[in-house]
């Protein structure tokens, strides 16, 4: 397929659309930015995409929990249509509240069994960070797994967080075996090195410093970092010490590969 | 309907963040008896909704099943050995409680059916032997705020009812005609009028003239329109001023000063200054800028966390209400407090301690900003015990522009019209109230006054609105403000008319009198002008995301404002009186020149333990705590960070932000203030603060002919002689900076009053404090510079002459001394300095480059090392000083302005040299491997011998919170 067709949801108090629109158009996808209610009164007009993506921001002013009314509002309205969106081989991105989002209504890591969608099956949640507020930070990410079409496996990759409930946990040991066990971590906390660690190198204390989850297609993805903070090398933090500028915009590979994946399974 | 009550805790074994912070804040109190805090969330919704529904509800939208458990009904006390006390904490009825919308919202995804209310709050469980004292303290100074919260304790306690009374209409009329001058003093006082009796008489004059009494919401507009804070009367007064026995006189003293440079500078890449919410410049062909700081100070004192979320609220409407609306791209904030770690004792009765002053504060514009997706990329942090009972809150904010959409042309028969957020009773007398001087009864009398912000109703208006700004949808546009409807209504109708409906406005609740819904300051609101023909497909934008507008009146074209309620009239003012109509005052200033001297310090052999003292003072030290919680890089347009370099920890001088995708030109920001110099000479203390604030633009790359300022006046009470003698004198050097740098002033704003009288009648003014804030224009971001030095070998030098201008400085501070010789600038050689190193940073010749300034050049070299992560090896024989300058202290610590410390790769030497030929500059040492930072004075003994990790370690220790 040569036009990936992308299609990016707004909600009262999400506030990355824009900036998300512009990683997906540098990857070469066609971009729609669209209010969550007029896919609910009109759902076939996702029929023609390919990439749908839940972009960073408060949604609902992350009130109850992050991310917690809009998964309610998704469950209740589109429900079967996200999980037929999947079903067809299409890619879910959730990125940092759309994280949160995917996690509440269980699309990642989807361990519920029979795929659907559901507010009270969840194992695992994002909940406050250990320091307890708001961080706005640099974070060096690892690949966990070499089944997920949004991570290439082999690249460590340096991106902004900023978030304030991002902490990972799972209800029990179980579950956190079973994600880590069946490549459902997309990617880890490390330091500079590839090394785990805690507070800077793991910003919220998540368990075993999960950063980002699959599902179990590989084809849906959440991660607390931003990687459309970072397509151009100026974004860079260190961008006015690099020699060589060109090529820092590690957040490119999370949409090119999307784009690249849907160019060859479309 | 039934009462369910909703408790959420979190499980066994999953930590209670916000308990362990609430903890925290008791100890702060010097409460031992505490051993730990349970924090749970509280629900209270009326509803018609069956047992087996609140469960779902319990289970699928208020818990986690993860880490949350949930128990409808109330919850005893955990079962154990330890004495268990119970606080919650409830908003008072009426206050915006903004998780309460969106549960309400998720009730009817989820099919509730009729929900009568929703109300949200905390419930502290206090383990350990706490004493009714001890519960009472923490109850009041770490849980709950008196102005917008009531604290229930134990178990049988029960919530205030969130209902309210409904209104009867009654229409009220004020007699002033017969009134004596003490009567209208009383009755201004009576109304917290904030009005003095010359204003008091203007309105009886004019109402004997209509030969009847006025309305209770006339006098209520004029009070609104009339406040200080809306019309600036000080500032525009006429001023006879006396400067050492010298007599001046002033007509008008900002348009003989602020004003007045901006109109002989005459810029044409100015396009809007000083008429609408925010001033205007170019950006590119195809957008503008724009630019507004306010100040939110009285707020943010009661209720620091609610006080500056509206304040960062407020000022990006500022934006959203310029010319025909802007998009918001950056917010800036700056904040003066006592300092953090003062004696409880010491604090005044009616006060908040500073440290829980802070901590809200930087609170309440974290969520706001955040939520709102603006990077707050700029600030800075001053501390001074005078700022005790006074804190001061500045916020900025910065919109993007279509060059065709800068102004705004409302017509005679456009429909008015609402959009945003609901009024409630919140925010009343908000414009008086921030007029007058604080006193310890303040917390008591005008918790009203405090508004509660709603970021999520603003972000869904914004984006709406900027839809409809796209397809030409409306005329004109202004946000509601101090003053509410009766200032943005008013000034929106000022050269037409208008008549408004007000039983229209919608509410948040029952109970508003016509005159408070007029009045009322509650958040989130904009007003726009509709012509009739495009209504429908403007309402379909708004209802397309759940935004709410309503047509409220009409404009009319008969130069009145006419109020009705329920088809009564309610009021009726001549336009013309009431923008028009106040009265020109006359005031007296005078100033005489401080008799100061310079102290003697004991010259030293080796000056570390002053540079270290001066890193870490609160002034100077790292703001990372701060900075961080501040979402800085949303939109994804950041290019210089507020903390770069090696660590991502070093301090930038400015913020460049990247506007627009796919472009490389940037907006920078930056500000300059610095009250220390104020005590001795108000007239340097301003020129330094436009020197700083231009020369940290200048320090990332900005264009130096393309820097617009603001100002932001906060004094105490003009009334007094001496106290207006300090504006003039900093007003005079406004007008001096502004004209030398060419740098017109775009905007600005004054906030005056700011005085605290104390039970015991002391007084507490502030210190004098005028912040500069600036925006220039970067034409390529490509070429950007950073503070952080980048590599061993490149040169350091030192741009700009050293003088021996110790006066105010840190390391007099730290030395408990003021001094006499307070930096002055040499506004030529200031401006030419900028104008050089720009065009070498355009020449692709410097590495690093930061602005010399609290704490000196040692502090400046310092920075620039950890931040880089290399040493520095410096000789004071290559810096450039004045001939007075022979002391090691003074090359070291003076804070003379319109200096710069750069890095050059050696290669480039050559070109730079003579790019900077007959500007003082002079090659202070270079940057080495060895992380040290090495200071050898003229005589090449080694007066600074440190290394990096100390240094760092004592910049970043002080806010290490």
């Amino acid at each position: 397929m040569d036009t990936v067709k992308a299609i990016v949801l707004r909600a009262a108090g999400i506030n990355c659309d824009l900036e998300t629109q512009h990683a997906l158009e540098l990857a070469g996808a066609e971009v729609e930015r669209v209010h969550i209610n007029r896919v609910i009164d009109n759902p076939a007009m996702l029929d023609g995409c390919q990439i749908m993506v839940f972009p960073g921001g408060f949604s609902y002013g992350d009130d109850v929990a992050a991310g917690k009314v809009l998964a309610n509002q998704v469950v209740h309205h589109l429900s079967d249509i996200m999980h037929q969106f999947v079903a067809d081989g299409k890619l879910v991105l959730g990125i940092c509240n759309g994280f949160q989002v995917m996690i509440k209504t269980g699309i990642v890591p989807g361990l519920n069994g029979s795929g659907k969608l559901s507010l009270t099956d969840q194992k695992v949640t994002l909940t406050d960070n250990d320091c307890g507020k708001f961080e706005d930070r640099w974070v060096h990410l690892k690949p966990g797994t070499d089944r997920c079409v949004f991570v290439n496996p082999d690249q460590q990759i340096y991106l902004p967080i900023a978030h304030g409930e991002g902490k990972i946990v799972c209800d029990t040991e179980q579950t956190l075996e079973r994600i880590v066990n069946s490549g459902h971590v997309a990617f880890r906390y490390v330091d500079a090195d590839g090394n785990e660690g805690d507070f800077p190198v793991n910003p919220n204390g998540s368990q075993d410093s999960i950063a980002a989850l699959t599902d179990s297609t590989g084809r849906a993805m959440g991660m607390m970092p931003h990687p459309e903070r970072c397509v151009r090398w100026t974004q860079h933090p260190h961008w006015t010490r690099l020699k060589d500028r060109e090529g820092f915009a590690d957040g490119m590979t999370i949409f090119t590969n999307a784009v690249n994946y849907v160019k060859e399974n479309f | 309907m039934k009462q369910w009550r909703f408790e959420i805790s979190s499980k066994q074994g999953f930590p209670d963040v916000h308990g362990r912070d609430v903890l925290e804040d008791i100890r702060q109190l010097n409460i031992q008896s505490v051993e730990d805090v349970i924090s749970e969330k509280v629900y209270l919704i009326e509803a018609d909704f069956d047992l087996p529904f609140a469960e779902r509800m319990a289970r699928e939208l208020l818990s986690d099943s993860v880490c949350q458990d949930w128990h409808i009904g109330k919850s005893g006390v955990p079962a154990g050995p330890m004495q268990a006390t119970l606080i919650e904490v409830h908003l008072k009825s009426g206050v915006t409680d903004p998780a309460a919308e969106s549960v309400r919202a998720a009730l009817s995804d989820m099919g509730a059916g009729q929900v009568a209310s929703v109300r949200t709050g905390r419930k502290y469980v206090l383990l350990g032997t706490v004493s009714d004292n001890e519960r009472e303290t923490i109850a009041r100074r770490a849980l709950a705020n008196d102005c917008i919260e009531d604290v229930v304790f134990g178990m049988d306690a029960e919530p205030p009812s969130p209902h309210t009374q409904p209104y009867t209409m009654k229409l009220t009329e004020i007699p002033v005609r017969d009134l004596s001058d003490e009567q209208l003093i009383q009755l201004s006082k009576d109304m917290d009028m904030f009005l003095n009796l010359k204003e008091m008489q203007t309105i009886q004059s004019q109402y004997r003239d209509l030969d009847r009494e006025p309305t209770d919401v006339e006098l209520e507009t004029l009070a609104q329109t009339w406040s200080e804070h809306c019309v600036h009367k000080t500032l525009k007064s006429s001023v006879d001023m006396e400067h050492d026995g010298k007599k001046l006189h002033f007509d008008n003293l900002i348009k003989e000063t602020v004003f007045k440079a901006t109109k002989d500078l005459n810029k044409d890449w100015c396009i809007s200054v000083f008429e609408d919410n925010a001033g205007v410049i170019e950006f590119d062909d195809e957008h503008a800028v724009c630019f507004k700081v306010e100040t939110h100070n009285h707020p943010s004192a009661l209720d620091p966390y609610g006080g500056a979320a509206t304040g960062i609220g407020g000022v990006i409407r500022d934006p959203m209400g310029t010319g025909m609306g802007a998009k918001p791209v950056a917010n800036t904030d700056i904040f003066c407090f006592a300092r953090p770690d003062m004696k409880l004792e010491d604090v005044p009765k009616g006060v908040l301690h500073p440290r829980r002053i802070m901590k809200g504060v930087v609170a309440g514009v974290r969520d706001y900003g955040n939520r709102m997706g603006i990077p707050t990329v700029n600030g800075a942090l001053y501390f001074d015990d005078r700022y005790l009972a006074n804190p001061l809150v500045f916020c900025g904010n910065v919109g993007l522009i279509p060059r065709e959409k800068c102004f705004k042309n409302a017509q005679a028969g456009n429909l008015v019209v609402v959009v945003g957020g609901r009024t409630g009773r919140d925010g009343i007398h908000g414009a008086t109230f921030s007029s007058g001087e604080m006193t310890h009864e303040h917390e008591d009398i005008f918790s009203h006054a405090v508004q509660i912000g709603n970021a999520i109703t603003e972000k869904k208006t914004l984006d709406t609105l900027l839809q409809a700004r796209d397809a030409n949808l409306y005329e004109a546009i202004t946000d509601c403000g101090a003053g509410g409807l009766s200032s943005a209504v008013g000034e929106m109708g000022e050269k037409l008319g208008v008549e408004v409906d007000l039983e229209k406005v919608p509410l948040k609740y029952a109970g508003l009198s016509y005159t408070e819904i007029w009045i009322s300051e509650a958040q989130e609101r904009m007003v726009i002008a509709v012509k009739p023909e495009n209504l429908d497909a403007i309402m379909s934008i708004f209802d397309a995301e759940d935004v709410e507008a309503t047509v409220i009146g009409t404009f009319t074209g008969d130069k009145k404002l006419t109020l009705r309620y329920q088809g009564t009239q309610v009021g009726q003012l001549d336009m013309d009186f009431l923008h028009e109509g106040i009265c020109k005052y006359d005031r007296k200033a005078k100033w005489e020149t401080k008799k100061l001297s310079e102290p003697v310090l004991k010259a030293k052999d080796n000056y570390n333990d002053d540079l270290l003292k001066i890193l870490g003072s609160y002034n100077v030290a790292s703001k990372e705590w701060v900075i961080r919680q501040y979402d800085h890089e949303v939109q994804g347009g950041s290019v210089v960070k507020p903390l770069m370099g090696t660590d991502n920890d070093g301090p930038m001088d400015a913020a460049v932000i990247r506007p627009k995708y796919g472009h490389d030109k940037g907006v920078a920001l930056s500000c300059g203030m610095n009250p220390c110099y104020g005590d001795i000479d108000p007239y340097w203390m301003a020129l330094a603060g436009i020197d700083e604030a231009v020369r940290n633009l200048v320090c990332v790359g900005a264009d130096p002919e393309r820097i617009a300022i603001l100002d932001n006046y906060c004094w105490g009470d003009c009334t007094r002689p001496e106290m207006l003698g300090a504006l003039v004198r900093a007003s005079q050097a406004c007008y001096d900076g502004a004209m030398g740098f060419g740098t017109p002033f775009i905007s600005g704003k004054d906030s005056l009053n700011n005085e605290f009288v104390c039970d015991d009648g002391t007084r507490i003014a502030i210190p004098y404090t005028l912040l500069i804030s600036a925006i220039g224009i970067v034409d390529d971001i490509n070429q950007c510079v950073t503070m952080d030095v980048k590599g061993a070998g490149n040169l350091i030098f030192a741009v700009g002459l050293t003088k021996n201008e110790l006066g105010g400085s840190h390391y007099y501070k730290a030395n408990g001394e003021l001094g006499a010789n307070v930096p002055t600038t040499d506004l030529k050689v200031a401006a030419e300095t900028a104008k050089r190193l720009h065009q070498a940073m355009k020449q692709g010749l410097i590495r690093s480059c930061h602005d010399c300034s609290e704490g000196g050049l040692a502090t400046a070299l310092a920075e620039m090392a950890f931040a880089g992560g290399y040493g520095i090896e410096a000789d004071l024989r290559g810096l450039p000083v004045s001939d007075d300058c022979v002391k090691t202290e003074a090359m070291l610590f003076s804070e003379s302005n319109s200096r710069y410390l750069v890095e050059v790769q050696p290669e480039n030497f050559d070109v730079f040299a003579k790019l900077m030929l007959n500007i003082p500059f002079g090659q202070l040492g270079e940057v080495i491997e060895d992380r040290k930072l090495l200071i050898h004075d003229v005589q090449q003994k080694t007066v600074i011998d440190a290394d990096l990790e100390t240094l760092k370690q004592a910049w970043q220790k002080p806010f290490a919170w």
